[in-house]
């Protein structure tokens, strides 16, 4: 019967093609709005290694200032970042399975005599990097522990840059000039886009990949500029680069694998000693406060979903609930403006639930349409937020999920918007109205 | 086929009772083709809607069919309309969206029947009426007595034991009436049991048997019609 009640459903749209189309608009209208909305949280909420999520843990301990918090408004965190001698001493220890440290810099690159160089977001870090945060890789691969320790200039681009630089080909083996040194190429990334950014939220939670890899080992040798957070609250002389090394400030992110619970526990252990160790020489002046947070809580402490999106959210779906009271009221006037075919039908032999049923469906058509609309409408006002913000791009893509989803919700609406109408017209008495068809 | 004794219907107001039926009483035999007549407010109507199992009634019994319909719930009742009884009503009450074999489609949708069989029924019914080459044409294409033409077929399409109709040559010029009058004689000839509600005493007069409704009362007893013999 749903085919012969859709086919009931068209013809009924179409025989009040204005109320028809206040209905469609009315749920399309709050579909769009909560499929924009809904789309950003959807994106900014996801877990993106989620499937690592119980390996890996964002190590903090509170190496900061001793007369104020990291952070006032919640004085028990711990600072996001590590000095240099504390990540490398902690990753170093390899009481994790893994472990890695990173921070930003930037370099020059120089392509091809005839080519323009370009400015390239870069991330200095260690070879657990990639098989730790699953990283694809297109051609090559990262590369091995003696370019780690050496400070080989070797090289991994994104899918991105491998692009503007060599038009897309295998470029592994290959040689890349960054601030005037050649690299060799180890590996070309595949399609990476983690959103947000977990593995570094110091600095924009929804900023690209970084274009190139190289060692960590390297931007001590070569001192180069750190581009990401720096913080320092111990007066101390900087004046160069070098001069971070050895200092309290925190510019480093370390990142550990622990494979189960127990070396979970181990190396929780291991950093509480690690810690208690530095401060019997005089140094991490305030009280023990390790840290270890899984991916999915590292987002958290970022609050990467604001405030500001989960209300516009809630505004959504209160604007949603509107247009659905809305049409309540205009499928209530729909269904009983045919209440005389409604009363024919019951003559004929139909049952309540048939034209409960049959209503319904015209409900569900109803909000099938207006998904569908919704989805254009949502699609445009992710445009716009698009054309507002630049920094939206990642976040104003419509996903499968999203655009089934969105149809999904608006038939939901519809369905709900049409149960009292279709409760009242199946209660329609036949008698009444035949006399008067 | 139809019992009816000491029925009652009283349609209350908070000021006014009205008493639709008293102490109503017809029995219709199988094969019967059966005029009720009566002035505007006699109670014809709420008797048709009664035996249709389209309102409840009061006091008294109805057994239609040997089933006793009081207390029945509405989905019994429904599923009652729609194998036993065949509606024709004043208005013809087609659905203007739909095609004439889909207006004649709308009771055997309800009745669970393939799609095949619903086919080869509508086709039949149409053929009857005399309107099978009119399959595809909406309800306003048609005129008036082809309209009721079809509200025949559709009434007939479900094979019901018994017909009720209502005014059916109301809204009719004299011929057309005649030919529809000339078409429910033919179904009643071939054993469809029929209750007319009239107010035309020509036409109540063509019915084997006539009955007369004034205040909610059978009113006189039912004039023998030469062929009941044949049915006796």
């Amino acid at each position: 019967m749903l085919g012969y009640y859709l086919r009931l459903a068209w013809l009924g749209l179409r025989r009040t093609p204005a109320i028809s189309a206040l209905m469609v608009a009315a749920i399309g209208l709050g579909i769009g709005a909560t499929t924009t909305t809904l789309t950003v949280h959807h994106l900014m909420s996801a877990n993106p290694i989620a499937a690592r999520n119980a390996v890996l843990r964002a190590v903090t301990i509170d190496g900061w200032d001793p007369n104020h918090p990291w952070e006032e408004r919640r004085p028990w965190l711990p600072p996001p970042e590590l000095t240099w001698r504390d990540a490398t001493a902690i990753a170093a220890a390899h009481v994790a399975d893994r472990a890695v440290v990173m921070r930003k810099t930037a370099f020059t690159l120089e392509p091809e005599p005839g080519k323009k160089p370009f400015l390239v977001e870069a991330r200095l870090t260690t070879r657990e990097f990639f098989p730790m945060f699953a990283v694809p890789f297109a051609y090559g691969g990262g590369w091995d522990e003696r370019a780690d320790a050496a400070g080989e200039p070797v090289v991994v681009l994104s899918r991105r840059t491998n692009e503007r630089a060599f038009g897309g080909i295998d470029s592994t083996g290959r040689h890349l000039r960054l601030d005037s040194r050649d690299y060799r190429i180890a590996g070309v990334l595949g399609e990476w886009t983690p959103t947000p950014k977990f593995y570094d939220l110091n600095n924009g939670d929804f900023d690209d990949a970084e274009d190139v890899f190289v060692p960590l080992a390297l931007g001590q040798q070569l001192e180069l500029t750190p581009t990401g957070n720096t913080n320092c609250w111990k007066p101390e002389v900087l004046n160069a680069v070098r001069d971070l090394y050895g200092s309290e400030c925190i510019w480093h992110q370390l990142w550990v694998e622990v494979g189960d619970p127990g070396k979970a526990a181990r190396f929780a252990e291991y950093l509480d000693g690690y810690v208690r160790t530095q401060q019997s020489l005089g140094r991490l002046p305030r009280r023990l406060n390790n840290q270890l947070y899984t991916p999915a809580a590292w987002l958290e402490r970022f609050e990467v979903v604001g405030r500001d999106s989960r209300i516009l959210l809630w505004l959504s779906v209160a604007f949603l609930s509107v247009c659905v009271l809305n049409v309540v009221g205009l499928l209530l006037s729909r269904f009983l403006g045919a209440a005389g075919a409604t009363a024919l039908r019951r003559a004929l032999g139909a049952s309540r639930g048939d034209v409960f049923r049959q209503h319904l469906v015209e409900a569900g058509l109803v909000g099938a349409l207006a998904g569908l609309l919704g989805l254009v409408l949502g699609w445009a006002g992710l445009r716009g937020m698009r054309a507002l913000n630049s920094s939206f791009d990642r976040l104003t893509h419509l996903d499968t999920a999203m655009v089934g989803a969105a149809i999904a919700l608006a038939v939901l609406a519809a369905l709900l918007a049409g149960l009292y109408p279709a409760w009242r017209v199946c209660r329609v008495q036949p008698a009444t109205y035949l006399k008067t068809q | 086929m139809l019992e009816m004794q000491h029925l009652t219907k009283v349609y209350r107001t908070d000021r006014l009772e009205t008493h639709a039926l008293r102490d109503f009483g017809l029995s219709v035999l199988e094969g019967e083709f059966v005029a009720v007549t009566g002035p505007s407010g006699s109670g014809k109507t709420t008797f048709l809607n009664i035996a249709g199992l389209l309102e409840d009634f009061d006091g008294g019994s109805y057994r239609l069919d040997g089933v006793d319909v009081r207390g029945l719930g509405d989905d019994a009742r429904a599923r009652i309309r729609n194998q036993k009884i065949g509606f024709i009503f004043q208005g013809f009450n087609l659905i203007p969206d739909l095609d004439v074999a889909d207006n004649v489609e709308v009771p055997l949708r309800y009745r669970g029947l393939d799609a095949r069989e619903r086919r080869r029924r509508i086709e039949r019914a149409l053929e009857l009426v005399g309107l099978a080459s009119r399959a595809r044409h909406l309800p306003a294409q048609l005129s008036g007595g082809q309209q009721q033409r079809v509200a025949i077929a559709r009434a007939l399409a479900g094979e019901p034991r018994f017909l009720l109709a209502d005014e059916p040559t109301g809204n009719l010029d004299s011929l057309m009436a005649r030919q529809i009058m000339e078409l429910l004689e033919e179904i009643n000839r071939q054993g469809t049991t029929i209750v007319l509600v009239t107010h035309d005493t020509e036409l109540a007069h063509r019915a084997r048997r006539e009955v007369r409704v004034v205040d909610g009362e059978v009113q006189a007893p039912p004039r023998p019609a030469p062929r009941d013999a044949a049915l006796a």
